[in-house]
Parts: C-alpha cells; sequence; structure tokens
C-alpha cells in the first residue's frame, strides 16, 4: 500500500481519459496530420507502456473496485481490476504500445477527414478494448465490448470505397453481433433472475447456479466469445476482415482484441461460475484442436500475406483453447498444481501470439507501403530492399514458429508439460484423450514452422517476382521503433520465463488458488513442478547455440581462410532460368492442399497443353462456408422474402394490421 | 547430492562428449557409406572418406551467388552449432551431462527445428527453382517426422516421468530388462523418423543429385566451400545425433551411472560397438529398400506419427 492512497485503477482510468481526449484531438486536428502522426500516435503509445505498467503493478496489488456515477438508474458502472484484468491490461498496453509507435509512421500517407476519423476510432477501440478487462458488471461489459465491436468495425472499413472490405465488414458486423447476443444471453443466464442490480459481476458469484444452469451459462459464454475469437465453426470473418483492416489495425485485431475473447472465456469460467465440469473442459479441448489444426491447414494454403496471417490466428486461439480446457480439466479434477501449469502456458501463449502477431501484421503494413502487394506470388526477394524490416520479421518468424530460444517455444514448451503430466486422471477415457491431443498439437505446431518458411521465403527472399519490387523502401523511423519493441518482447519473453511465470502466478492464484511457482529456485531455469522432470533455460540455450556458432566461425576462418567469390547462381545447364520459376506461394502450399485434400474445396483450371494463352486458376475454400453457412443464409433470405409479404408499404395495409392484432389481443384478455 | 567437485568434473565431461562427437561423426557417416560399398560389392573408399572431403572442402574459395543475402551465409554456421549442440546434450557414455538441465528433450527437438527452418530459408534466398523445392519438400518431409519424433520422445518421458534426458536413459538402463510395449511402437516409429529426418532412401537419397528426386540435396545446392563442409559436417553430425537418441532411448544399457567414472571405459567400447551395429543396420535398411515418390513420403511418415501415437496411447492404457 502507498500513502498517496492512488490506486492502479485510478491510473487506468486516466489513462482511458487521456485516451479519449486524443481521439477527439485527432479529429479536430485533421488540417494538420503531421500533428496527429507525430505527436497523438506517440502520445497515445506513452499512454499504452503506462497501461502496460500500470497491469504489472495491479498483478501484485489487492484488487481495487470503483463504481461510476454513469450508467442506468440501478445500475451505475462498476470497475474492477484484478490480477486476470492486470494480465490483460499489460498484454493490451505492451502490444499497442508497438503497433502506435508503428502507426506514427504508417498513417503519413493519409489526410484530412480519413485520417482524424481513423484516429478516434482507433482510440475508441483501445478504450473499448481496456473497458472490456475492466468491466465489473454486465452492462458496462456489453457498452464496451460494443464500443469494441463497432470501432473495430469502422477501423476495418476504412477503405469503404472497395466493395470486398464492405462485403467483409459486414460479415464481421454480423458474427460480432450473433457472438454479441450469446455473450449477453450467458450474463442473463448467470444473474439467475434476481433483478437489475443482479447484473453486477460480483452478484453473478455469488448466484451459485444449478448444474444444468451454469452448463447453460458456459455454453453461451463458449459460443459467444469462440465468434469474436474464430474459434471453429465462428472463424469465417476473421480471415476476411483482418486482412481488410489497415495493417496497424489488423495487428491490434489479432494480437489483442481475439485475446479480450480469451479474456471473457476465463472470466467467466473461473470466476463467474463457481462450479465446473469436466466435459466442458473436453469440449473446449476439442474445438481447440479443430480450431487449430483447421487454421494452420488453411494458413499454408494461402496466397495473401494478411490472410495467411489471420488464418494463423486461428490456429493460435486454438492453441489457446487447448490450454483452457486442459485447465478445466485438471481443475475439475483437484489437480490445482497442473491446471495452475495449464493455465500460465495459456496466458503465456497468449502474450506471445500478441506480441508476434502484431509484429507481423504492422511487418506486411511495411511491406504493403513499401510495394503496394498483398499477394506474396508478386513479393520476392525483399530482403535485399528492406533490411530492418525483414531482420526484425524474422525475430517474429522464428517465435511463432515455437523455436527455442524464442518466446514461442516457452508456452509450447509449458502446454506440452502439462500433457506430459497428466496421466493419472481418474477418468480413463479423457486419458487416452490427452496423448492424442499432444499429437495433434505438436502437428499444428510442426505445420506452423512450415507455413513461417513460406511465409517468410516467398515474401522476403529470392528473386523480385515483378520488376517494381526494385523499388521498394525499408520501413521508416516510426516504423522500425514500433517493430524493434515489437521484436525485442519476443526475445525478452522468450529469454525471461521465470519472471513472467512468476508474474502469471498472480492469476493463477486468483482463479485456481493454486499457483506453479518455480522448482528450480533461481531465475535461469525454469522448471514447473519439479526439477528432476523437467527444467528448460533458454539463456544457457542461447549462449550455447551462440558460443558454439562463434567456435565454429574463428575456428574455420583461423584455420583455413575467409575467402569468397561472388558469381552467378547454378543454372543447371539451362541458362534462361528467370524468377518466375521460384516456388509461388500456392506452390509452397500444393503439398499440404494435396495431402489435406478432403478439407478443401478446391478449384482449379488448368490450361490444356495446346493453349495459346494459357491461365492457371486454382483456389481452395473452406467448406464450412458452404455446409454451414450458405444454407443458414439461403434460410434467412427465405423467411426474411416470406416476411416482406406482409411489407407492401401502403398505409392501410398497417392499419388493418393494427386492427387485427388489437381484436386478437381483445379476445385472449 | 552432487558436490563441488563432481560438478566440474561434468562440466569437463560435457565439453569432451563435445569434442568427441564432433570428432566422430563423419566416421560414423563414413562407415555408413563403406558398409553399403560392401553391401554392393563395391570396395569402397573407406570409413575415413568424409574427412578427406571435408578437407579437400575448407581449403577452397567459397563462391556464393550475387544476391545471396546475409541469411545465406550465416545458416552454415547457425545449423552446424545446432547439430553440434544436439548432439553433444545426447547421454550416450555417461549420464553426467550438466547441459542437459537448460535443454530437455522438447528443446532438442527445437534445436532440430532452428536448424531445419534456418537451411530451408537460405534454400529459398538465391531463388533458383530448386531452393524453394528443396526447402518446400523438407518442409513437407518435417511436419508429420517432427510430431512424430515428439511423440516418441514422449513415450520415454512418459515411462520415467522426466523430460530430461539423462533422466530417461538413467531410467531406461537401470530397469531390468523388460520390454516395453510402448517402446516397440516407438522404436518402428523412430527408425522411420531417422530414415526421414536424415535424408536418407527411402525418403530422400544422400548420394543423388538427380534432380527430381533431391530433398536436401536441392536445398544446399547453391553452398560450396566451407559453407557447404560446415552444412555436410552438419549432416553427419545429425545422422549421429539421431543414432544416439536410437541408443539412449531403445538400447541404453551399459551406459555409466552418476559419478561412476570407472565404468567409462566399458561405456566407451559399448557405445563404439552399438554405433557400428547401428550403422550397419542403416547400410542394410538403404540396400534393401528402394526410394520411393516424394508424395508416398507423407504416407510412409503418416504412419511413422501414428506407429508413435500408438506407443504413447498403450503406454496410457497398460501403464507400461
Amino acid at each position: 500500500m502507498n500513502a498517496v492512497g492512488i490506486l492502479p485503477l485510478d491510473v487506468a482510468g486516466w489513462l482511458v481519459q487521456f485516451w479519449i481526449a486524443l481521439g477527439v484531438a485527432g479529429l479536430f486536428l485533421q488540417r494538420a496530420p503531421q500533428l496527429i502522426n507525430n505527436v497523438i500516435f506517440p502520445l497515445s503509445a506513452l499512454t499504452s507502456l503506462l497501461l502496460a505498467a500500470t497491469g504489472l503493478w495491479a498483478l501484485a496489488m489487492p484488487t481495487s473496485v470503483m463504481v461510476l456515477p454513469l450508467g442506468l438508474p440501478d445500475l451505475p458502472f462498476h470497475l474492477r481490476l484484478d490480477p486476470l484484468s492486470g494480465f490483460f491490461l499489460i498484454l493490451l498496453g505492451a502490444a499497442s504500445l508497438g503497433v502506435s509507435l508503428f502507426s506514427a509512421g504508417y498513417f503519413k500517407t493519409m489526410a484530412g477527414s480519413t485520417l482524424g476519423l481513423l484516429c478516434l476510432e482507433y482510440h475508441l477501440f483501445l478504450i473499448g478494448m481496456t473497458l472490456v478487462l475492466l468491466a465489473d458488471d454486465a452492462y458496462m461489459f456489453m457498452v464496451a465490448w460494443e464500443t469494441m465491436a463497432l470501432a473495430s468495425y469502422f477501423l476495418v472499413t476504412t477503405d469503404h470505397a472497395i466493395p470486398d472490405i464492405r462485403k467483409a465488414g459486414y460479415l464481421y458486423l454480423l458474427i460480432a453481433h450473433v457472438g454479441a447476443i450469446a455473450i449477453l444471453l450467458s450474463f442473463g443466464v448467470m444473474q439467475g433472475g434476481n433483478g437489475i442490480a443482479a447484473y453486477t459481476f460480483d452478484a453473478m458469484r455469488g448466484a451459485h447456479l444449478t448444474t444444468f444452469w451454469s452448463s447453460a451459462a458456459f455454453l453461451l459464454a463458449l459460443f459467444g466469445f469462440g465468434a469474436k475469437a474464430g474459434v471453429l465453426p465462428m472463424h469465417v470473418w476473421l480471415p476476411e476482415a483482418h486482412p481488410a483492416a489497415p495493417s496497424p489495425v489488423s495487428a491490434l485485431m489479432s494480437g489483442v482484441m481475439l485475446k479480450t475473447a480469451i479474456y471473457g472465456i476465463l472470466r467467466v469460467t473461473f470466476d463467474l461460475l463457481d462450479t465446473q465440469l469436466w466435459w466442458w473442459g473436453v469440449l473446449a479441448l476439442g474445438l481447440g484442436l479443430l480450431t487449430a489444426v483447421f487454421g494452420v491447414m488453411f494458413a499454408a494454403v494461402q496466397g495473401d500475406m494478411k490472410r495467411l496471417l489471420a488464418y494463423s490466428s486461428i490456429e493460435n486461439i486454438g492453441l489457446l483453447l487447448v490450454g483452457i480446457g486442459l485447465t478445466l480439466i485438471f481443475h475439475v479434477y483437484g489437480k490445482d498444481a497442473l491446471a495452475a501449469l495449464a493455465l500460465t502456458a495459456t496466458l503465456y501463449h497468449s502474450l506471445n501470439h500478441a506480441m508476434f502477431k502484431s509484429l507481423l501484421f504492422v511487418g506486411t503494413g511495411a511491406i504493403l507501403h513499401a510495394t503496394g502487394e498483398r499477394n506474396m506470388g508478386r513479393l520476392g526477394g525483399l530482403i535485399r530492399r528492406m533490411p530492418w524490416a525483414s531482420g526484425l520479421m524474422l525475430v517474429g518468424v522464428l517465435a511463432i514458429s515455437g523455436l527455442p530460444p524464442l518466446n514461442g517455444f516457452v508456452s509450447e514448451w509449458l502446454l506440452l508439460q502439462a500433457f506430459l503430466l497428466s496421466p493419472g486422471l481418474p477418468n480413463s477415457y479423457i486419458n487416452m484423450l490427452v496423448p492424442v491431443a499432444a499429437a495433434v498439437i505438436a502437428l499444428a505446431a510442426a505445420l506452423a514452422a512450415y507455413v513461417m518458411v513460406k511465409f517468410y521465403g516467398v515474401i522476403f527472399l529470392g528473386q523480385p517476382r515483378e520488376h517494381a519490387l526494385e523499388h521498394a523502401h525499408d520501413a521508416g523511423i516510426w516504423e522500425r521503433i514500433g517493430m524493434g519493441w515489437l521484436a525485442l518482447a519476443c526475445v525478452l519473453l522468450g529469454l525471461a520465463p521465470v519472471y513472467v511465470v512468476g508474474q502469471l502466478d498472480h492469476v493463477s492464484q486468483m482463479l485456481l488458488g493454486a499457483q506453479l511457482g518455480n522448482a528450480a529456485g533461481n531465475w535461469i531455469f525454469l522448471a514447473p513442478v519439479d526439477t528432476e522432470r523437467a527444467s528448460y533455460s533458454p539463456l544457457y540455450f542461447l549462449l550455447a547455440v551462440l558460443g558454439v556458432m562463434l567456435l565454429t566461425s574463428v575456428l574455420v576462418r583461423r584455420l583455413y581462410h575467409g575467402r569468397v567469390r561472388r558469381s552467378d547462381p547454378w543454372d543447371c545447364g539451362f541458362p534462361a532460368q528467370t524468377a518466375r520459376m521460384q516456388d509461388t506461394a500456392e506452390g509452397f502450399g500444393q503439398p499440404i492442399r494435396r495431402i489435406f485434400e478432403p478439407f478443401f474445396k478446391i478449384e482449379r483450371d488448368v490450361p490444356s497443353p495446346f493453349d495459346t494463352h494459357p491461365r492457371y486458376h486454382g483456389q481452395s475454400d473452406d467448406r464450412l462456408w458452404y455446409i454451414l453457412y450458405l444454407p443458414i443464409k439461403h434460410l434467412t433470405e427465405k423467411f426474411s422474402s416470406m416476411a416482406g409479404l406482409l411489407q407492401h408499404g401502403r398505409i392501410h395495409l398497417y392499419l388493418t394490421y393494427t386492427f387485427v392484432t388489437l381484436v386478437v389481443l381483445l379476445v385472449f384478455v | 547430492m552432487m558436490t563441488e567437485y563432481d560438478l566440474l568434473f561434468a562440466i569437463l565431461f560435457q565439453l569432451a562428449q563435445l569434442l568427441l562427437v564432433v570428432l566422430l561423426a563423419p566416421l560414423l557417416t563414413g562407415w555408413v557409406n563403406q558398409c553399403q560399398a560392401w553391401l554392393q560389392n563395391r570396395s569402397g573408399a573407406g570409413v575415413l572418406q568424409p574427412y578427406r572431403v571435408l578437407r579437400k572442402l575448407f581449403h577452397k574459395d567459397a563462391v556464393i551467388a550475387h544476391n545471396a543475402s546475409w541469411l545465406f551465409r550465416v545458416t552454415p554456421y547457425i545449423v552446424f552449432g545446432c547439430m553440434w549442440l544436439a548432439a553433444a546434450i545426447i547421454p550416450i557414455i555417461a549420464v553426467d551431462l550438466p547441459f542437459s538441465q537448460a535443454a530437455d528433450v522438447i528443446a532438442l527437438v527445437g534445436v532440430f527445428a532452428l536448424a531445419r527452418v534456418f537451411i530451408s530459408l537460405a534454400a529459398m534466398d538465391i531463388g533458383t527453382a530448386f531452393g524453394s523445392l528443396g526447402a518446400r519438400r523438407e518442409m513437407l518431409v518435417s511436419f508429420l517426422a517432427e510430431p512424430a519424433l515428439l511423440m516418441v520422445l514422449f513415450t520415454a518421458s512418459m515411462i520415467s516421468h522426466s523430460t530430461q534426458l539423462p533422466r530417461i536413459v538413467d531410467t531406461l538402463a537401470h530397469h531390468q530388462f523388460i520390454l516395453y510395449p510402448s517402446l516397440a511402437f516407438a522404436a518402428l516409429a523412430f527408425v522411420i523418423v531417422l530414415l526421414a529426418e536424415n535424408a536418407r532412401i527411402p525418403v530422400d537419397n544422400p548420394s543423388t543429385h538427380l534432380e527430381l528426386t533431391m530433398i536436401h540435396e536441392a536445398m544446399i545446392l547453391e553452398y560450396s566451400a566451407r559453407h557447404l563442409a560446415l552444412i555436410e559436417w552438419a549432416s553427419s553430425l545429425k545422422l549421429f545425433a539421431y543414432i544416439s537418441i536410437g541408443i539412449a532411448l531403445f538400447v541404453p544399457h551399459g551406459i555409466a551411472e552418476v559419478g561412476n567414472w570407472a565404468g567409462l571405459p566399458l561405456a566407451i567400447v559399448l557405445l563404439l560397438l552399438k554405433l557400428m551395429l547401428a550403422g550397419a543396420g542403416l547400410a542394410v535398411l538403404e540396400t534393401v529398400m528402394a526410394k520411393m515418390r516424394i508424395f508416398r513420403a507423407p504416407e510412409f511418415l503418416g504412419t511413422a506419427f501414428l506407429l508413435a501415437v500408438l506407443g504413447l496411447l498403450i503406454h496410457f492404457l497398460l501403464g507400461a
């Protein structure tokens, strides 16, 4: 406790107000785009930094609550900052810090009202996400949730002149609202019919629902938050909306907004509901596995770099859901130390994904600015034109592929450890599910490396596939700083897992009443549960790899020589090789498409050998869209056209309807 | 409890193994090649041939393409470093390896993955048709082989309740000689993974330069001189590491216990015997099998993956 009596929640409140001020200022500064770019966005980044610091501070502090003099008469806005919110505030702050810095350079090409509005929407989006994390009653939560959804909708449709982007935005809005209704219903169930005052989260915590209603609330929440997170089969909006948005917005949506859905699931499942059932965990685990494999499979066949990243986000959300499922299973069976391990892995991976996915998304922004091209088949060789962007993105690519000693590996390691420790669950069916699940996770992780080699290799390596790429320019200074921060975060999160896990223990303590701790007892070795069982030290690992590499290179130079001659690449006796002979994005994904053929809806036009103007066209679509969504769409259209029969727009008809309704009602009364 | 003296000794031993594997690895490759030559009724170039090749390559001037980036130039060092480290952390002579606390089996798979991602990226760097073809095929082979390897290692981890290699080997070596059914499945899967990951027949052919069938060779086509030497050496180290994993998991018997320095000579002799047998076995396997089409490879590796998962499941069911 400090003497002044300032609580983290107060600080968070001030930061939100400052963000509002920045957003509104952006609206009024339309005439001075330099000011928006060079002052407002950096200030916004500073606010993000402070917010992350506040979150970190809140982890170790007791929970603080606040009631605002706003809101409904009987239900004022409740705010609360506990370790769970604190952790997600760190995630939000740290990711948006990088993204805002990047934005300061990225939006330079915009001006006028577009930029002013964008600045306002951008800050509203950040505020919406922050308030979702701080809300302590259902009303406040829904208001913040909708602010977030609407602000991001407007951001997605920034380029609303393009019909495809309007379509993507519409789909996003639609699914976001189907999800929001489910969340609202879930709150309604948890409130338990006890009047409006019971809509505070505190009242829900004490509601003691029956198993049936608990399950109903959980399923509704899983559906609602799953729609926002892109869990199968509610994922269809994600690969449309994320690529449509400007890159920094895609970064925030993928890196942070999806995590608010994870936050929601954790909040409802472990905090608001007081009992959990084992089959919830199995359901979440199963859905997570499906989502992960589906996401990575589709990422492998994409040709558009932002769509590829969007599908990769679906994969990572799947992994997070697997972690939540595992946590639930362990928690229900009273193995809270293991539950803490699984939860730690989940939270760690959320944070990691926020960092590397934001980095990769803003990186695609830098490429878009430099080349104007999103199609990977028209890129290539950018490592020579964009040394900064390519170097920083390499960190992100290695991190997301789960390679040691970066951060993606740590969370994967923790998750696999959780699987390895699981035997001994009383339910033998679940026991058998566990190794299969671990195998699927390993498969998804290996495929993720495939996807990332494709992503990086096709965009940055090889020869430029178009002449225009010769004039590509590197990222600007703000963009470099933004990406630099995110890359640094990937490295630090990878090298200091003991510290991070120590901080995450506050969250596990709050949600599960158990914490992971570190059995090794020092900051170098990460050893959950027991040093005999498993330990990992990224720092020693890095030192060893670097040491061996340096030793090798020194020895080779010393013992032999360092002579190098440049020449043409080997042409295999065929000198007319061009850049078009490299693998395209489609070509690199072809083996995956072929192996997993039944999962794709493939359309191909292959030219005949005698075609004078041969054109090849290939497309791999999502079967679920055709199986699930189109029938729903047709059904909706049918119903609305039936309803349309009643609507003729003539006033006397409507008066007749009113009259008939009144008569019918009178008969009943 | 370990004393300071023991720790110092263990670190020295770790360094000794580091040196041993890097010197011994080309010999193993030479031995496999020599066995193959004998099986094919050739006289062969002798077991020392890989050393001669390395010496020749180190003396040559490196030639690299005009547009090669820094990634292309650092990759041989990264790959070599990773493989060296991987081979050095697998307990094959004694179980006192202090570095294994920093990197367990999952990290071991991670090291292999790190090297693979870098070499695939480097293959795409020049932008020739062969480079990206090799990279794509390498990633194709590994996306099934890597999880299969992980599952094999997990089966052993489950048995020994630890993911640390020394603990695993210690547990497996000091049980009575019982046949774990789960390990039998794992061993089968492991052999397939070993063949695939080391670019051996039937998945790839290390001695081919036939354009359409190359995987590993297609990736390193642009490398020459010291870069190529490092990559070749790394390949030898990788083969050594994989055979070491096989020995450590499936026939660890005879390995020196913690602090049992007197058992070292016997352990070394046994290790050399096991390596020779494994190398000869590999040569036989490669001689009796034919290279398969590239799209049969995923099926082949899928089999390995399923076998490994089956092994793990059997462990869960039978507890053995």
